[in-house]
């Protein structure tokens, strides 16, 4: 489990770091433009949109998908609690991470109440 | 400024806030916000994305570094992370509707509160309120040099309770709020040292996810201003887990205490626009 918490978060932030340098690269010398609040574009909100740019080596969706892979290391340690508890057969521990996974899964797909 | 000179200011700030973030146990997140919002004129919107990225940074990048799982009660942090990810799309809900500086006071409050918690450690009693831990077997033991020591938490729905709120203020402001979440650990159930905090890492970074996804439709997160503060609480967090020193925390721990509670005047004042 350790493993794949630390490829994981190496992976996330090779990501980061590659789409960082390749946007500094391409607008080191814009104007910044965070003191207004406007949202990111539509390309930068869902992760299959992400992905896509990703693929496409825009900087941006490159360092967003880091984003999106760090995102997703804590869930990964909820599923593998949830295994564990499934091998022990701790049902009640099993109930308790489907709905914390639940939680994440309304929570990732952007759903706000 | 352009934008490579603002990448490296924020950079250099983050590097600074994980390392004493984790120096005192109190998280990057409390540090960053302050100093993107007040000194660098960032929407709060905007620095509490990049913050929240930045705590589940912390909190795998630990993990994954220690690998003591040893230490982590699973059982404990599931079920706590029941109230905290609930708490947390809670939180995130709100923030997607309040304006900006009415988050931004909020925040100030948060600080002010943080620093209260922190130096006035004042832990309940050891005794008693420990049957509903029982019943969800929330017991556990951990390692140490003289043979395992087992534990029984206390007032397990004291603990759910604040943990919801922690999960609430969390996805609010973008934060970890590990200073709420040792106050249910450590003073409220009474799990020893080691156990509280490697758990409470583990559901900071589970708590931070459930409302990462409503921070990213909504736009909160933009890729410039993350890239810096993600890569900049990570290192400097990794650098200040290998330097904890627990006497010299103690001084560091009121240096930085004193810090926040400036940080949170500041940005009750800019909310209030005084």
């Amino acid at each position: 489990m350790g493993t794949v918490l630390r490829y994981g978060v190496v992976l996330a932030a090779v990501l980061v770091a590659a789409g960082g340098v390749a946007y500094l690269f391409e607008r080191w010398d814009h104007a910044t433009h965070y003191s207004v609040f406007a949202g990111s574009p539509e390309s930068l909100t869902t992760p299959a949109a992400i992905l896509r740019g990703a693929l496409a080596l825009d900087p941006a969706s490159l360092i967003a998908l880091g984003l999106v892979v760090l995102v997703l290391t804590p869930v990964a340690r909820v599923v593998f609690a949830l295994l564990a508890f499934v091998e022990q057969r701790d049902r009640l521990y099993v109930i308790f991470s489907l709905i914390v996974l639940s939680v994440l899964f309304i929570g990732l797909t952007g759903h706000s109440l | 400024m352009n934008v490579l000179i603002f990448t490296l200011v924020v950079f250099a700030g983050s590097l600074f806030a994980g390392f004493l973030g984790s120096l005192t146990g109190l998280g990057g997140g409390v540090v960053i916000v302050p100093l993107l919002t007040v000194a660098l004129g960032v929407d709060i919107r905007y620095a509490i994305g990049a913050s929240l990225v930045s705590v589940i940074a912390t909190s795998s990048g630990a993990a994954a570094a220690y690998l003591k799982e040893g230490f982590t009660n699973m059982r404990v942090g599931i079920f706590l992370e029941v109230a905290t990810t609930s708490g947390a799309i809670l939180g995130a809900s709100v923030a997607t509707r309040l304006p900006g500086p009415a988050i931004e006071v909020v925040f100030g409050v948060v600080l002010l509160v943080s620093v209260y918690l922190t130096l006035s450690l004042r832990k309940l009693p050891a005794v008693g309120g420990e049957g509903l831990a029982r019943r969800l077997r929330l017991n556990g033991s951990y390692p140490t040099p003289n043979g395992d020591v087992s534990y029984t938490p206390r007032r397990v729905p004291l603990g759910f309770g604040i943990m919801a709120g922690a999960g609430a203020l969390s996805g609010l402001l973008g934060i970890g709020s590990g200073a709420v979440k040792v106050l249910a650990l450590d003073q409220a159930m009474r799990l020893p040292f080691k156990v509280s905090t490697t758990t409470s890492n583990f559901m900071i970074g589970v708590t931070a996810a459930a409302s990462a996804g409503i921070y990213l439709r909504r736009g909160f997160i933009t890729p410039g201003l993350a890239m810096p503060v993600m890569l900049g609480v990570l290192a400097g967090s990794l650098i200040g887990a290998r330097l904890l020193i627990s006497a010299r925390a103690r001084l560091l721990r009121l240096v930085f205490a004193v810090a926040i509670f400036a940080l949170g005047v500041e940005m009750i004042v800019a909310g209030l626009h005084l």
